[in-house]
C-alpha cells in the first residue's frame, strides 16, 4: 500500500529553490535510504514533507495514503503518523521524557488512552527492549544530552510514538559502534511492526545494519538516481562525482 | 460572585487623620498602635512617590477606600461565615486544604480577618496563631517589640500607607525549638471595588523553631482601581528555618505595592518561594537581611506578565556578617505584551567575609510584543566573598515550537508545554493545588489543551 507520494516537488527558502522536482513513492514497511553530499538538501526535503514553515512550496504535491497534506500543519501531520528524526533534536528545559512522550502519545494516539501507570509500564518496557537506560525517562527532554543519547532519544521516541512512516536525519552521525547498534535496532524494531522509513545518511556504514529497498542518490535537491543497495556499494567505492556521471 | 452586600463599615474613599482615628477605634486598639498611625499617615503625606519602578500616576489615592469591614470576624468555624464569602473561599479550595494538609488557616476578606483557626495541637506546643488585630490586642508587648521594626512606617511611600491604615493579616509566633509539622495558611481576597487591601503578616520563629507558612491572595476584577500594599515581617531566629510561600493573584484593576523583608539570625534560613503573576501593576521585592553568622537565605522567583500587566519585582540580599550565604532564582515569563521587570540587589557588608552568593535571573519572551528587562545589581565590600551571577534573556525559539509540533503538540500546546517547563523550578516548589491551578493558568492563557 502507498504510504507516502511525492510528485513532483518544488520547494523554496526565501528566493531560493532548494527542493528541485522531486519523485518518491514509499509503500507500507519499505525502507528508502536517501544518500547524498553535504549541502544536498537530504535534511531540507525531510523538514519539507513534515511542513516546516520555513519553507515554501511552489509547486508539486506531497500525499499521505492518497491524500495531499500541503494544508495540514506539522501537529496534524504527526498526528496522521508522520515522524521526523532531527539531527539536533531541540533541548526542552523543566519537561521530563516521561511527561513529554505521555503528552506526545495522548495527541497522536487519542484513541489510546492510557493512565499514568500503563503509560509508564509501556515506556519502561519500550527503553529495556532499546537498551536505553530507564534514566533517561527522567531526564528533561535532551537537555544535556551528549550527541549519541540525542539520537537513541529520537530512537526512542520513534518506538513509543509508533508512527506509519518515520523520515530520519543522520540518525547515524556520530555514533560510536555501539550506539550506533542500539539506534540500528530501534530503526529496524520499529520496522519489524510495520512501519515505512526514509532514511537520509550521509555514509554506507549505518546501510550495514538498517537494510534498504531502496537507495537514492540525492545532489542539489533531486534524486539523480535510485537502485538497491549496489549503488550505496559504488558511492563508497568512487565518491559523488563519479555517481553524478 | 463577591460582592460587598456584607461590608458593615465603610470609610470614606481618601485619608486624613479623622479616617484614621475610625479605623483605629473601631479595632479598640493601644494608644501605642494608634500613634504609628498617626505617625504613619505623617509621613506618607511628606514622601513622594518612588522615582523607579512601574507608572502609578493613574492611580488616585484620594478615591481609594481604605477599610472595608465584613459582617464577621475571626469565626472559628466556615458555618458561620456569610454563604457568599464563605463560596469564594470554597473555590479557591482552602477549607479542604484546611483539613488535608494545613496546621492553622486565616482567611481575609477585604479589611478583616472573616475565618480563622489552628490546630489544637499546635496551640498545645505553645504556637500563637492569631489574626494580626487581635495579636496587638493580646500580646501587646511581644507586638510592640516587632511590628513596623524590619519595615519602618518611613521606609518609602507605600510603607507609610500601610502603617497608617493597615488592617487584619497574620501574627505567629513559634517557641524554641518547635517545629511545625505542616504548614499554616493564609488567605487574602479583596471582594470589593475601589478599596484597598492592607494586612500585616508578622512572623516571629524562635531559635531552632521550624516553620512553613503560605500566603494567597486574589480578588474580583473591577473597572475602578483597587490597591494593595500589605507589609510581611520575619524574624528568624538562631538556627530557625522559614519557608515562606507565595502566591500574589491579585485581580487586573489591582496596584499591588508591596513590602516583604526577613531578618535572619546566625544559622538561621529564610526560604522564599514567590510567585507574582495578577494585578495591573506590581513593585515588590522581599528582602532577606542576614545579620547573623551563617545566615542563609534562598528564593525561587516567578513573575508571569500577561496582557496589560506591568510587573517590577526582584530579590534584595544583604549580607551583613560572615559566613552568609544567598541563592536566588529567579524567572520571568512575559506574554501577550506584558512587561516583566527583574530588579536585583545583593549588597555583600566588609564584615560579611567568606559570604556566598549565587543569581541566576532569567526572562522569557513568548512573543514579539511582550516585553522583559532585567536590572541586577552587586555590590561587594570584601575581597573574601564569593559571588556568582548568571542571566538569561531570551524568545521561545521556533525551532523548539517546530520539534514539540512534530510530535503531535499544537502551536499553542508548545509554547504552553515550553513555558511550563522554565517555571518548573518553581511549580514543583509549591503546595500541590497551587501547582495544579498554576498549569491550568498556563493552559488558560495560551489556549491549551495539555492537562
Amino acid at each position: 500500500m502507498e504510504i507516502l507520494k511525492i510528485a513532483d516537488l518544488h520547494a523554496f527558502i526565501e528566493e531560493k529553490e532548494v527542493i528541485k522536482g522531486v519523485n518518491l513513492t514509499v509503500n507500507t514497511n519499505e525502507i528508502h535510504a536517501i544518500m547524498g553530499p553535504n549541502g544536498a538538501g537530504k535534511t531540507t526535503f525531510i523538514n519539507v514533507i513534515m511542513g516546516n514553515p520555513k519553507y515554501k512550496i511552489s509547486s508539486g504535491d506531497i500525499l499521505f495514503k492518497g491524500k495531499s497534506i500541503l494544508n495540514l500543519s506539522v501537529s496534524e501531520r504527526a498526528r496522521l503518523g508522520i515522524f521526523q528524526s532531527f539531527q539536533y533534536p531541540e533541548e526542552i528545559s523543566g519537561v521530563t521524557f516521561m511527561n513529554f512522550l505521555k503528552l506526545a502519545y495522548e495527541k497522536v494516539h487519542p484513541e489510546k488512552q492510557m493512565n499514568v501507570l500503563e503509560f509508564g509500564d509501556m515506556l519502561l518496557k519500550t527503553a529495556d527492549s532499546l537498551k536505553i537506560d530507564r534514566d533517561f525517562l527522567k531526564r528533561y527532554v535532551n537537555l544535556g544530552f551528549s550527541g549519541g543519547e540525542r539520537k537513541k532519544s529520537e530512537i526512542l521516541q520513534l518506538n513509543v510514538l509508533n508512527p506509519q512512516i518515520a523520515l530520519l536525519d543522520e540518525t547515524d552521525s556520530g555514533l560510536d559502534i555501539d550506539a550506533l547498534k542500539v539506534v540500528s535496532d530501534g530503526i529496524n524494531h520499529a520496522a519489524e511492526m510495520g512501519m515505512s522509513v526514509v532514511l537520509v545518511t550521509h555514509y554506507k556504514r549505518i546501510l550495514d545494519y538498517v537494510k534498504p529497498n531502496f537507495v537514492h542518490i540525492f545532489i542539489d535537491g533531486q534524486i539523480i538516481k535510485t537502485g538497491g543497495i549496489e549503488i550505496a556499494e559504488e558511492l563508497e567505492k568512487s565518491g559523488y562525482e563519479e555517481v553524478r556521471l | 460572585m463577591m460582592n460587598n452586600f456584607n461590608a458593615i463599615l465603610k470609610t470614606e474613599p481618601g485619608l486624613n487623620r479623622s479616617i484614621i482615628e475610625e479605623i483605629s477605634a473601631a479595632k479598640d486598639e493601644p494608644y501605642w498602635m494608634r500613634e504609628l498611625r498617626m505617625k504613619s499617615l505623617e509621613f506618607f503625606l511628606n514622601r513622594p512617590n518612588p522615582n523607579f519602578g512601574v507608572d502609578i500616576s493613574s492611580l488616585d489615592l484620594n478615591s481609594i477606600v481604605n477599610y472595608v469591614r465584613p459582617s464577621v470576624q475571626n469565626e472559628r468555624s466556615w458555618e458561620d461565615v456569610p454563604e457568599d464569602i464563605r463560596n469564594n473561599f470554597e473555590k479557591l479550595g482552602i477549607p479542604e486544604a484546611e483539613r488535608k494538609a494545613l496546621a492553622g488557616v486565616g482567611a481575609q476578606y477585604d479589611s478583616e480577618v472573616v475565618y480563622h483557626n489552628m490546630k489544637e495541637s499546635l496551640s498545645k506546643l505553645g504556637v500563637i496563631f492569631l489574626e494580626m488585630g487581635t495579636a496587638v490586642r493580646e500580646y501587646p508587648d511581644l507586638v510592640k517589640k516587632y511590628f513596623m521594626r524590619l519595615i519602618p512606617p518611613n521606609d518609602h511611600k507605600f510603607a507609610a500607607l500601610h502603617g497608617a491604615v493597615w488592617s487584619g493579616g497574620t501574627f505567629i509566633y513559634v517557641p524554641p525549638n518547635v517545629k511545625v509539622p505542616m504548614p499554616i495558611q493564609s488567605y487574602y481576597l479583596m471582594g470589593s471595588p475601589g478599596m484597598g487591601q492592607f494586612e500585616h503578616t508578622l512572623i516571629v520563629v524562635d531559635k531552632g523553631a521550624k516553620l512553613e507558612f503560605i500566603e494567597g491572595c486574589s480578588g474580583q476584577n473591577y473597572s475602578v482601581s483597587n490597591m494593595h500594599a500589605g507589609a510581611v515581617e520575619i524574624y528568624v531566629g538562631e538556627g530557625a528555618t522559614v519557608r515562606f510561600s507565595t502566591i500574589e493573584n491579585w485581580a487586573k484593576n489591582t496596584y499591588n505595592l508591596n513590602t516583604k523583608r526577613a531578618s535572619v539570625d546566625k544559622d538561621g534560613t529564610i526560604i522564599w518561594i514567590s510567585g507574582t503573576m495578577g494585578s495591573a501593576k506590581t513593585m515588590l521585592y522581599p528582602s532577606s537581611i542576614l545579620k547573623g553568622k551563617g545566615a542563609r537565605t534562598e528564593y525561587t522567583t516567578i513573575t508571569y506578565a500577561g496582557p496589560g500587566q506591568h510587573l517590577d519585582t526582584g530579590t534584595k540580599v544583604f549580607h551583613l556578617a560572615p559566613y552568609t550565604s544567598s541563592k536566588v532564582d529567579s524567572r520571568s515569563i512575559s506574554f501577550g505584551g506584558g512587561y516583566a521587570f527583574y530588579r536585583g540587589l545583593v549588597r555583600v557588608s566588609e564584615s560579611a567575609i567568606h559570604s556566598k552568593s549565587s543569581v541566576d535571573c532569567s526572562a522569557l519572551m513568548v512573543d514579539d510584543i511582550s516585553k522583559s528587562d532585567t536590572l541586577p545589581i552587586i555590590e561587594v565590600m570584601n575581597n573574601e566573598s564569593e559571588i556568582g551571577h548568571e542571566a538569561y534573556v531570551g524568545k521561545i525559539n521556533e525551532e523548539q515550537i517546530y520539534y514539540l509540533m512534530s510530535r503531535g503538540l499544537s502551536e499553542d500546546d508548545a509554547r504552553a508545554l515550553i513555558v511550563r517547563g522554565f517555571l518548573e523550578p518553581f511549580i514543583k516548589q509549591l503546595p500541590f493545588e497551587y501547582a495544579v491551578e498554576f498549569n491550568r493558568l498556563i493552559d488558560m492563557h495560551f489556549n491549551s489543551k495539555i492537562g
